[in-house]
């Protein structure tokens, strides 16, 4: 469960941090005397996914799961850390990534309403992918060839996601969210990856339709070995499609452990209040504590660690002392009073 | 025996367009009794939005009630004028809305927008009103209500805003709340503090509730009974644990089992293969019948009304009598 690297490891993520500058403009800076601020989205992320397996991330807004999504595509450079893609280092020389690294990760948005272009054919977005790779350079590169080649490939795509073929001639708005959905699956399986990071990928949909896609991408997992970083609020979804487990708040991971250990026996708090929170449909007697309290805000983040405040268990220590990630009993844990006995 | 307090009979919405009438929602029949809290659950596009909307009274043009009857404490409010509805909206039904934000005016103090539902609903001078303010927002577990009244909606975070809509939403002291999707758009540690709140201080004001949404969790929790919509029709309906644990529709067994459950293990979820019909197409006969597993030659045929089935009632032929369905 450490972050060492070995065989089976396909991402290993290391000190992982993100800050975004949020300050004023700087005539406002000058002239109010405010300071610069900035928001630690990401602060000290580590973990490692092996190869054919998924891990989730939970949490709820604002916790930066959506934040170490982005660093890990590369859609924003880490402040600090790194991540390690199959033995090598994601940044690359010059922190340009390397496009046969790039080719190997994609990544599937939350809103299958925004990320698919509307002036686009099925056939032009699905086949994007394999154009800006040169995917298709290999091929014979006079026209009708190469073309009808693509075509194939993104018939074959569309059929792999439970489209037909011929769905390719329509534009995006012709198509039900949980469609949309697929047509973003299938491009990102484009290049043939091996690791999918997917951002809320069913959030925006209904739970039948939630069904449906959570079983190709099951499907899809078996089928390829595809790894899958799974980011999501919802924790009956998260459990179904993960092998391990990571709870954000405010920006850090606070546990990390398997599926069947973080469900059966949550050892941080903040875990144990989130569990706590979800209504659950065969449940419906059970008693249960409402969570207290709300997240604060990110710009000022309380001293300590910072679920401190919503705690039941914070003690003195917790208010000044930020505690770290240590492994206890095969999970891991950020928080005092587990690492002292007390909970 | 009181009668109910909300009866909505074979209520009909169409929306009028350059193509065609569009049915948005056919033959809705259901009552609520006073201080119950009735679900009502559904996919997107089902109509349960719509039905609340009527209801209150703020359907959108081109849509419609063009048929049936809404009562409400046995006064008929379908066809009321414009201002005379408005008076028993806030005043016998409150509303509660999805999006904390846009229900709130981002212009005035959330002080000012209480005192204001107050005094229009109720006899009271400004000073009791806004007592009755600070009064409602600490029910609501707002800190330090006082000084918030004098607060701007911006100032408020999400969970907050809600509770200030709920807050809202009693102000006038409702016999019936109609809370569409109160707490989708919050975060799910916020949602149960939300849903507990809603469900106490209902009870403590003896309101009855409608409560719409998607999530079937909030729904067992909740609710005493519950409503499934499909495709701008009531399928089934029926006390909340009958509903879950022994569904009698397949559309209701299909959306139970692609629900991820917390306490068990399944490789994949079950799913309902293709999607809701639009409402330029809605399949003759049972709408469900092109998904459904079980369909047999009735449903393609003829529209089943709700009829018995063990300890609900559904509209599906599986559950008629054997006559009825040769008939």
């Amino acid at each position: 469960m450490s972050a060492t690297s070995s065989a089976a490891a396909l991402v290993e993520v290391e000190g992982l941090a993100k800050t975004f500058d949020v300050s004023a403009p700087w005539l406002n800076r000058v002239a109010e005397r405010k300071p610069r601020q900035f928001v630690h989205a990401v602060d000290d992320v580590a973990f490692t996914i092996d190869r054919g397996t998924t891990l989730a991330l939970v949490g709820e807004s604002g916790c930066g799961k959506s934040t170490v999504a982005r660093l890990l595509v590369g859609l924003y450079a880490p402040t600090r850390g790194r991540v390690v893609f199959d033995g090598i280092d994601a940044a690359g020389p010059g922190g340009k990534r390397p496009d046969a690294i790039r080719r190997r990760m994609q990544m599937i948005f939350q809103d299958p309403y925004a990320s698919l272009n509307p002036r686009w054919k099925v056939q032009n977005i699905v086949a994007e992918p394999l154009r800006e790779h040169g995917l298709g350079a290999s091929m014979p590169t006079s026209g009708t060839e190469a073309r009808s080649r693509i075509a194939a490939r993104v018939g074959e795509l569309l059929a792999s996601v439970g489209l037909a073929a011929a769905d390719a001639e329509k534009y995006p708005h012709q198509f039900s969210g949980g469609q949309r959905q697929r047509i973003s699956i299938a491009r990102a399986l484009a290049t043939q990856p091996e690791f999918l990071v997917c951002d809320e990928p069913t959030s925006a949909l209904d739970v039948s339709v939630q069904a449906q896609v959570l079983n190709i991408m099951k499907d899809l997992q078996t089928q390829h070995g595809l790894t899958y970083l799974f980011i999501s609020h919802n924790l009956a979804v998260v459990r179904h499609v993960s092998d391990q487990v990571g709870v954000m708040y405010l920006g850090r991971i606070v546990e990390l452990a398997g599926k069947a250990q973080l469900f059966a026996r949550p050892r941080h708090p903040y875990t144990r209040m989130l569990l706590d929170a979800i209504p659950d449909i065969h449940m419906s007697g059970r008693a249960r504590t409402p969570a207290q309290g709300e997240v604060p805000n990110p710009l000022s983040p309380p001293t300590g660690c910072t679920f401190n405040p919503r705690c039941p268990h914070a003690n003195e220590r917790c208010r000044v002392e930020r505690p770290a990630l240590l492994d206890d009993d095969g999970t891991r844990v950020a928080c005092h009073a587990v690492e002292e006995g007390r909970i | 025996m009181p009668g109910p307090l909300l009866e909505v009979k074979n209520l009909r919405v169409e929306f009028a367009g350059r193509r065609g009438t569009l049915t948005a929602l056919d033959d809705i029949s259901f009552e609520i009794a006073p201080g119950e809290i009735l679900g009502v659950v559904g996919e997107s596009g089902a109509g349960k939005s719509l039905t609340g909307a009527a209801i209150i009274g703020l359907l959108d043009p081109p849509g419609r009630v063009v048929g049936g009857e809404i009562r409400f404490d046995g006064r008929r409010i379908d066809n009321l004028p414009y201002e005379e509805m408005r008076r028993v909206r806030g005043r016998s039904i409150g509303a509660i809305f999805q999006d904390p934000l846009t229900s709130l005016d981002p212009l005035y103090t959330v002080g000012r927008q209480l005192v204001e539902t107050i005094r229009t609903h109720l006899p009271l001078s400004a000073a009791d009103a806004r007592r009755r303010a600070v009064q409602l927002l600490q029910e609501t577990g707002i800190p330090a209500a006082e000084e918030r009244l004098e607060q701007y909606p911006h100032q408020f975070s999400g969970g907050m805003r809600q509770r200030v809509v709920i807050a809202l939403a009693l102000a006038g002291e409702p016999k019936l709340i109609v809370a569409d999707e109160p707490t989708t758009a919050l975060d799910v540690s916020i949602q149960a503090q939300i849903i507990a709140l809603l469900r106490r201080l209902c009870k403590d004001h003896g309101a009855a509730v409608m409560l719409i949404t998607h999530d079937m969790g909030v729904i067992a929790e909740t609710c005493d009974r519950v409503a499934v919509m499909y495709a701008g029709r009531i399928v089934e309906v029926g006390p909340v644990a009958a509903v879950i644990h022994s569904p009698a529709h397949p559309y209701t067994v299909g959306l139970m089992g692609s629900i991820p459950a917390m306490d068990e293990d399944r490789a994949r979820l079950l799913q309902i293969d293709g999607a809701m019909p639009r409402l330029n197409a809605i399949p003759a006969g049972c709408a469900f019948n092109p998904r459904c597993p079980r369909a047999f030659a009735p449903c393609t045929q003829r529209r089943p009304d709700l009829m018995a089935a063990g300890s609900t009632r559904a509209a599906c032929w599986l559950h008629a009598p054997a006559m009825q369905v040769a008939a």
